[in-house]
């Protein structure tokens, strides 16, 4: 026998509100990727999907799977010449985003319609590899409602879509705490399975390995977040919030580079006047720097630590990584560093900048020892009113002597070039480091938010007896800068991010709210990961929570919270009053010895014939169905007299 | 085999293995032990999705991948709660059921009773001996009739047997079913077969109304309706003038009486078509306002008229050679 299943999804056809809702489905996921997709392939689909939806208004036929195909081809050929490549992972999306409008153009039944709806979900999912702000979060939200309200439709034709809403909205409700379990309680693994693409983290901007004028001013005009940073007590004040990344050893006459860095074991530093223990949230960055405080007291797990004092991670730091770190404030000088270094320290290119090696040559003639030089480069420095500038002027050949002499004016980078030129060129060990200064302290959560926007460079200097210290020439010459951040420093506020012009002051306020609730939201949603997890398993009391016990808890939660589910599902469903279930159980009672109650039969005749046939329990069969009809027809309902109808029927012995 | 049957037909044992003893009296309530759930093709295929967004959330690190994965995970558990509740404890009664003749469907009268704050939408019904089908929608708190036909291929009782309930609401990923067996049977009369009727008998228990046999054009008076008076002769005009029903009397009624006897037939016609003649006859004879009487082997109605009559000869012969009741 084979009959039509009126329930099989490939029986059933969709309909003009199917069309509809799905297409709608469809432009919410997608719409994101309008900001990265081709503009024209993202004009194709819109123009599949009103395709779709005239043909569903005119009742007419599909196109053919061969023009489909077609379409499908043309746009991989421009997909191809787009990108270069045909496979990759933005390549992959927007064909996913273009098959959504050809799977609409040849969905016909219920089953193609639910694999559009899975397509959806699929997609929805894909914009999380470019965003995971609240935003975006949000949007997902709202589409993952709509889909599935799309989803409950096909299965509940004929009802209004209100309805469908309600149902979906009742269906996501009772999955976020099976979502949450899951969340919390799935063994995490430290990705990646396969291997990220090579694009995973394009566009991602930071500090880098060397430096070249312009490269920091191009860097302060971007609001992107470079790290937060939390304090366990008071954060230092803004003047001494140095925090340090990249240090600079090799100069060419133009651009300084790291060069080899060798790691060297950690020395915790003596004495010192307040310890800062703090946590990092970095940014991803696709290096391996980790930016701390000087000087570092404590390194993280499994952190590096190299001999000019970087701070390193063991692999390039590809998505948000937190750290917890301690750092010192004037530590006792450690002096004594290794011959090889101080000779690079003090290596320049032969023949650049002649005027600015005469004045340091002049210097150290003047000096009596390497403290008295620096003393005087620093009130140089101070004295020949330098401005401080984004747009410095183009600089040539001999790029220190121009900013020293004639420009006066340049960016940090050009401040710490100069003077780590002075001081080798005067013999004095001088490296350049990097890294950022300064950091918005929010008011309302005390965390301090670092961006792009703080990079800053400086000098550290290697003197006889006190070994490296940090002398920061743009400070020296631009006091303002440091003690009020780059903003005020700066003469106009041409070029600077909308937010860090002074007179915004209200957006900042809100902005410092809105900064709260991202940091909440990368600490506990996104950055949760193995190492989290684990510290929050030891925190319910699970130690060392491998997978097993994990899994073993999930499952354990996951099934309780079903039977939950389902029980508190039934809870209201099809209950009979207690009297009548309570009759029906001593019907089905006798029905097991033989007696059934036939349908016409009033419960005083069937008591009557049952009391008969079972003379033995005859009179409590009698007293029962004299109880129900007292109830059923009596009085008002008494809850005793319900109580002792169900103890009777329970006790009835027929056997 | 045949020794796990006999096991499981012992009602205690039954209600066990099946939930219910067969046949169920009275209102039927799915208990959730009764509802089966399995995950449909579509569901496998959600299952396969939700594993590779993991996949790809894990590769990733994606946060909100996992979150959204873990999300539809749990909708695809809570939709098997719900697809489970669609059929859990609804309550199932059985209206009346016309009698028919064999050939036609039988209307069996199904009342689905949500007991619910909830609708139910999209539930099947499928009778499963015939495959009669059809869905329905059940209000919250309300009550949906569904009319299952059922084609009456035989004369006598045509019992309504094993009905499967099916709903993949909401999210068509799991399918619930379940099944009833509820007490329910209709009637199917024997397929009329329209023939002359035969002349009056030659009986002569019959005779003597014989000659007053002049059909019913002249009218003699009323009397008071009884229910089994056909509607034909109820005097409607009396009625509209509001008053009681009566029924009109006619000259040749009274008298004219026919026997429909199965000794009247060719002696070489087969049963079923014997049956097919008489009903044929019962009806013809009803038709046309006759008293008549039916006489099976074994069985006879004296003569009268009436829709209870017309009835009860049809019934006999619907159910002979078992004599009804």
């Amino acid at each position: 026998m084979s009959v039509a299943h009126p329930l099989a999804p490939d029986a059933r056809l969709v309909t003009a509100r199917d069309v509809a809702w799905l297409a709608a489905s469809m432009i919410i996921v997608i719409a994101p990727h309008a900001q990265r997709a081709p503009w024209w392939l993202m004009l194709l689909t819109l123009g599949l999907y009103a395709w779709r939806g005239l043909l569903t208004l005119n009742a007419a036929a599909l196109p053919s799977r061969w023009l489909l195909l077609a379409i499908a081809a043309i746009a991989m050929l421009g997909v191809r010449a787009e990108y270069g490549l045909l496979l990759g992972r933005a390549q992959g999306i927007v064909m996913l985003v273009l098959f959504s409008g050809l799977k609409l153009l040849e969905m016909r039944t219920h089953r193609d319609a639910t694999v559009g709806v899975f397509l959806c979900y699929f997609l929805l999912i894909t914009n999380f590899l470019y965003s995971q702000s609240i935003p975006i979060a949000i949007l997902m939200c709202v589409a993952i409602g709509v889909v599935t309200t799309t989803l409950v439709g096909f299965n509940a034709p004929g009802r209004g879509w209100r309805r469908d809403l309600r149902s979906a909205g009742l269906l996501l409700a009772h999955a976020v705490p099976a979502a949450l379990l899951l969340f919390v309680l799935f063994p995490r693994v430290q990705g990646p399975l396969w291997g990220l693409p090579q694009d995973a983290n394009a566009g991602v901007s930071g500090l880098s390995d060397s430096m070249t004028p312009g490269a920091m001013a191009r860097l302060a005009l971007s609001d992107a977040v470079a790290f937060r940073a939390e304090f366990a007590g008071e954060p230092p004040p803004q003047p001494l919030r140095y925090w340090r990344g990249p240090v600079l050893w090799d100069y060419d006459g133009r651009t300084w580079r790291m060069g080899e860095t060798a790691l060297a074991d950690f020395v915790v530093p003596k004495g010192g006047s307040d310890v800062y223990e703090y946590s990092v949230v970095l940014e991803p960055h696709d290096r391996k720097w980790l930016f701390a405080l000087e000087t570092v007291s404590r390194l993280p797990p499994r952190a590096r630590f190299t001999d000019d004092g970087q701070v390193l991670a063991r692999r390039d730091v590809r998505r948000r990584l937190r750290y917890e770190i301690s750092s010192v404030s004037d530590p006792e000088p450690v002096a004594g560093e290794t011959r090889a270094l101080l000779e690079r320290a003090r290596r320049l290119p032969e023949g650049t900048n002649p005027r600015a090696s005469a004045l340091a040559r002049a210097w150290r003639a003047e000096s009596a020892d390497d403290a008295q030089l620096l003393a005087r480069a620093i009130s140089y420095l101070q004295n020949n009113r330098y401005t401080y500038t984004l747009e410095p002027p183009l600089m040539g050949k001999d790029s220190v002597d121009e900013f020293l002499f004639s420009a006066k004016a340049g960016f940090c980078e050009h401040f710490a070039s100069a003077f780590v030129f002075l001081m080798r060129a005067a013999g004095v060990p001088a490296r350049v480091v990097t890294g950022y200064q300064g950091g918005d302290l929010n008011p309302i959560d005390r965390i301090i938010t670092v961006r792009q926007s703080d990079a800053h460079a400086w000098a550290e200097v290697y003197l006889p007896r006190r070994g490296w210290i940090r002398v920061d020439p743009t400070a020296a010459a631009i006091p303002g800068r440091v003690a009020s951040g780059l903003a005020r420093a700066l003469p106009q506020d041409v070029g600077l991010p909308l937010m860090m012009r002074p007179q915004f002051q209200w957006l900042r306020a809100l902005r410092y709210r809105w900064e709260v609730l991202a940091h909440k939201w990368n600490v506990w949603v996104l950055d949760y990961n193995p190492d989290r997890q684990r510290d929050l398993m030891a925190y319910f009391g699970m130690r060392d929570a491998d997978w097993r016990k994990l899994t073993a808890t999930l499952f354990t939660l996951l099934g309780g919270f079903t039977v939950l589910l389902l029980v508190w599902s039934l809870r209201k469903l099809g209950r009979q009053d207690p009297v009548q279930r309570a009759w029906l159980a001593f019907c089905r009672k006798l029905d097991d010895h033989g007696v059934r109650r036939a349908p016409h039969e009033g419960p005083r005749d069937f008591a009557e014939r049952a009391a008969q046939r079972l003379p033995r329990a005859a009179e409590p069969i009698r007293a029962i169905a004299q109880r129900y009809i007292a109830l059923r027809y009596g009085a008002p309902e008494d809850a005793r007299e319900i109580g002792a109808l169900r103890q009777a029927v329970r006790r009835l012995r027929l056997a | 085999m045949t020794v796990l049957r006999t096991l499981i037909d012992r009602p205690r044992i039954a209600r066990w293995f099946y939930g219910y003893t067969p046949p169920e009296h009275g209102e039927i309530v799915l208990s959730h032990r009764r509802v089966y759930i399995v995950p449909t093709r579509l569901g496998w295929m959600f299952g396969a999705t939700v594993g590779l967004l993991l996949l790809g959330s894990i590769n990733y690190a994606l946060s909100l991948g996992f979150a959204m994965t873990f999300l539809l995970a749990g909708m695809g558990l809570a939709g098997m709660v719900h697809t489970a509740r669609n059929l859990a404890r609804l309550a199932i009664s059985l209206g009346r059921v016309e009698p028919v003749f064999c050939g036609e469907a039988a209307q069996f009268r199904l009342y689905l009773d949500a007991r619910s704050g909830f609708d139910r939408p999209a539930i099947l019904l499928r009778q499963l001996a015939s495959g009669a089908q059809l869905v329905t929608d059940v209000p919250a708190d309300g009550v949906a009739e569904a009319v299952l036909a059922v084609p009456a291929a035989q004369r006598g009782w045509l019992d309504l047997g094993r009905v499967m309930l099916e709903t993949r609401y909401p999210l068509g990923l799991f399918r619930a079913w379940s099944y009833i067996e509820p007490e329910c049977r209709a009637l199917a009369y024997p397929r009329p077969e329209y023939a002359v009727l035969p002349a009056p008998s030659a009986d002569p228990r019959a005779a003597a109304g014989r000659a007053q046999a002049q059909g019913n054009e002249d009218f003699s008076g009323l009397r008071n309706y009884q229910r089994s008076d056909s509607p034909r002769h109820v005097a409607w005009k009396a009625a509209a003038r509001g008053g009681a029903l009566l029924t009109k009397q006619f000259a040749g009624e009274a008298s004219a009486e026919l026997w429909l006897d199965w000794a009247q037939l060719p002696a070489d016609l087969p049963l079923e078509a014997r049956l097919s003649r008489l009903t044929g006859w019962v009806l013809a004879a009803e038709q046309a306002g006759l008293r008549y009487g039916l006489r099976l082997p074994g069985a006879e109605i004296a003569p009268d008229g009436g829709d209870a009559h017309r009835s009860a000869c049809l019934k006999t012969l619907a159910l002979y050679p078992v004599a009804p009741n």
